[in-house]
């Protein structure tokens, strides 16, 4: 079920902070964050947020068609690279 | 009376009932037909080819207007669909690997999405 929308979009209150000192600083650096779980609001377009899959920190550049969409959609935590295809070697 | 109704491009629902000759237009399902039915206070029970020529314009404008139907609904959708592959999220990368988009297993079933079972080459039927 989606979200009421008096609620407002959900983000952890601290990004706000971390963005406006990246903005300020001037140098688009990448900021690292845990919150795979807050929206990307429309204040956030045009930085780089390391997002963190349980490994390491993705960088994700914000883009206007990711707002609306949360983190942890741009940071995938499984890899899956495929089954082998050589099965031969298995059964000698 | 013409013999063939064209509504919305190249739908030619014929002999059955509006409610349901509508219902093969891509796009329009039984309720959004029940509404246009119900707009242009066409009976139920009225079939495809007892309407006059007025109501076929009729029916034609409606959908026209207020309804995206067939080519358009499809390039919205593929649209839609795409712009979630190129922004490179789960749901973009999951519709490119062709596998369940929301949440569900694929240990087993979600053969909708992945398509029909493919034989597993070299492995060995269990033996009794």
């Amino acid at each position: 079920m989606a979200r009421s929308v008096w609620k407002g979009p959900f983000v952890d209150g601290y990004l706000f902070g971390k963005a406006e000192a990246s903005r300020a600083s001037g140098r688009n650096e990448v900021i690292k964050i845990w919150s795979r779980r807050s929206t990307i609001l429309p204040q956030f377009v045009g930085l780089t947020f390391g997002v963190y899959n349980g490994h390491k920190f993705l960088p994700v550049q914000v883009t206007e068609n990711m707002v609306g969409h949360k983190f942890g959609e741009f940071s995938p935590t499984r890899t899956f690279t495929g089954h082998s295809s050589d099965k031969k070697s298995k059964r000698g | 009376m013409s013999g063939v109704a064209r509504i919305a491009g190249v739908n030619i629902p014929t002999n059955k009932r509006v409610l349901i000759a509508l219902s093969y237009i891509y796009g329009i399902g039984p309720s959004t037909a029940q509404a246009i039915c119900t707009r242009l206070e066409i009976p139920d029970a009225k079939r495809v080819n007892e309407l006059s020529d007025d109501e076929i314009v009729r029916i034609r404008e409606l959908i026209d207007q207020d309804y995206r139907v067939e080519g358009d609904l499809r390039r919205e959708t593929a649209m839609n669909i795409k712009r979630l592959m190129d922004l490179g999220c789960y749901r973009g990368l999951r519709h490119r690997r062709g596998l369940p988009v929301r949440g569900q297993r694929t240990h087993t079933n979600a053969r909708t999405r992945k398509g029909k079972a493919v034989a597993i080459a070299g492995k060995k039927k269990a033996t009794r």
